[in-house]
């Protein structure tokens, strides 16, 4: 078994409107598909873009790293025995169906510290 | 019992065309490392030359070579298992019953051991989507046709190094992302299918009709495409695609010696002696087109099929001109390709005439696809020189002239705007 990241692209500026339900739903759905599975790892969904904070250099700008017309609004890891099974549990995913798109890394190293404390 | 070396040589390069990816497939099995097995393969048949002229050329030279490249695999395994467990290896699916145990006594050589499906494999894992498609070219020639690094680099025109550099980072993604040495699945294959002929294809069109250089073909690259659809073809008889494509590639090689004149010019289908087309190979084609289903025609079947009605043809005026157009037409419908809908308006030339082919090529210089597409200007010139028109035919040339990077059509097309304006 190996682990990828699937890293989740949407597309700017609608990645700063709030997500319709059926939409959230449908990523829910998504994520409990590969859970059941038995290959979630973890995942992640991340505020807009617009809430970004880049730090080049020394120097800290707003916004995402690259100016692109796409920005990274999520990702999970995933565990697949190779790349062809990730491919299918990639292909799966809502982005997909909005205009978005995923890359498919692998994972070269991971470590957990602990989970977010309130 | 010791045999010539000239004799050897000849068996010997016989058994690197015909069994190179079978040995290199089967040996990466036990070592699941592409770069090791490679080493292994190339010192089994390096050490083939001396063993064959001293004890005679083995029945079956594929089983010999893969004996002794497995043994050269396992030893290095022995050596190296602490190093190399630590590796990202090729991935084989789990189901794999018959996993090679790097402890167990090797066959001797001559026993049956390597079955046909590990060149698929091979096949499909150069070919996976994941890869660029210039590595998946690269690839396939490197692994599949046993071609040298520095062979691949002169038939792409890139540097040794530039190509060592391409295949390297290919390799590395196949063992870093884990793209599975194996046969797609049945709902996987019809895509990853398409990928396969689609490097095939790519392969001989580099070579059919080069794109930039001093000669028109480069038959070194035909060859090669040649061969991949063969052994693609007995390794899935049943596909018609995969039919298709081999026939495609015979009927439009056939053409090899009369494409260009003595002096090396280039010559139209009108112009080219039929007497000396091979034969042998269009009968080849229409025998393969003939046993594929006709439930399903696939864009390699109809374009095949295209090409052989031209080749079929007694004379080019001959040629069954409203049957092309109707297999254009299906292709276009399976294959909405710009360029099919360009081809398809020399046989409209020829059955609606030259104004009416005209009107589909104007339309078709909205194409963002043919912005830059020098067959596109040649083909108008010709249409225009047609009608008489020979100012507008000119200009048509001289914009082909400009696209247009290999120097035998350059001197083709020079010639045509030449005839129409002299001094021009």
């Amino acid at each position: 078994m190996a682990q990828y990241a699937i890293l989740i692209y949407d597309k700017i500026p609608t990645d700063d409107a709030e997500p319709r339900p059926e939409d959230r739903a449908a990523h829910d759905r998504h994520a409990k598909e590969i859970e059941k599975r038995n290959a979630m790892v973890a995942a992640f969904a991340l505020e807009p873009s617009t809430t970004a904070t880049s730090i080049r250099g020394d120097m800290v700008t707003d916004g995402p790293f690259i100016d692109a017309k796409e920005v990274i609004a999520g990702f999970c890891v995933i565990e697949a025995a190779d790349l062809d099974s990730a491919l299918e549990i990639a292909r799966g995913n809502p982005a997909l169906q909005h205009g978005g798109g995923v890359e498919v890394r692998p994972v070269e190293s991971w470590g957990v510290a602990r989970s977010a404390v309130e | 019992m010791s045999e010539p070396v000239a004799y050897v040589r000849r068996a010997l390069a016989d058994a690197h065309s015909r069994d190179w990816a079978l040995v290199l497939a089967a040996t990466a099995r036990v070592t699941h490392d592409l770069d090791i097995a490679e080493e292994c393969v190339q010192e089994a048949y390096a050490s083939a030359l001396v063993s064959w002229a001293r004890d005679g050329i083995p029945k079956n030279p594929a089983a010999w070579l893969t004996t002794i490249a497995k043994r050269r695999a396992v030893d290095t395994a022995r050596r190296e298992r602490t190093l190399r467990a630590k590796l990202p290896l090729l991935v084989e699916p789990d189901e794999v019953a018959d996993e090679v145990d790097i402890d167990e006594p090797m066959p001797e050589p001559g026993e049956d051991i390597a079955v046909p499906d590990e060149r698929l494999r091979l096949i499909f894992m150069c070919c996976h989507p994941a890869l660029a498609q210039e590595a998946q070219q690269a690839l396939t020639l490197r692994l599949v046709c046993g071609i040298s690094t520095v062979d691949v680099a002169r038939m792409f025109l890139v540097s040794e190094s530039t190509m060592a550099a391409r295949l390297n980072r290919a390799k590395k993604k196949i063992s870093a992302a884990r793209i599975p040495f194996r046969v797609p699945t049945a709902a996987e294959l019809p895509d990853r299918l398409k990928a396969v002929l689609g490097v095939i294809h790519l392969v001989f069109t580099t070579g059919h009709t080069a794109p930039t250089g001093p000669s028109l073909a480069r038959n070194d690259l035909v060859d090669r495409a040649l061969q991949l659809a063969r052994l693609l073809r007995s390794l899935m008889p049943d596909e018609p695609e995969v039919l298709g494509l081999l026939a495609l590639l015979l009927v439009t090689d056939a053409r090899r010696a009369t494409r260009v004149d003595a002096d090396g010019r280039l010559l139209r289908l009108e112009d080219q002696d039929r007497s000396r087309w091979d034969h042998d190979a269009i009968a080849e084609a229409d025998d393969l087109l003939t046993s594929s289903s006709r439930t399903y025609r696939g864009r390699y079947e109809l374009q095949a099929r295209i090409a052989w009605l031209y080749a079929a043809a007694p004379t080019y005026a001959q040629t069954d001109w409203s049957q092309v157009l109707n297999l254009y037409d299906e292709l276009l419908s399976t294959w909405p390709s710009p360029v099919v809908a360009l081809n398809r308006t020399v046989a409209l030339s020829m059955v609606s005439g030259p104004e009416a082919a005209l009107r589909v090529v104007e339309q078709l210089e909205q194409e963002k696809q043919l912005s830059r597409y020098h067959y596109l200007p040649a083909i108008k010139a010709d249409l225009l020189q047609r009608l008489g028109r020979a100012e507008a035919a000119a200009s048509s040339y001289r914009q082909a002239l400009d696209l247009a990077e290999n120097d035998v059509e350059r001197d083709f097309l020079s010639e045509r705007l030449g005839r129409l304006s002299p001094g021009a």
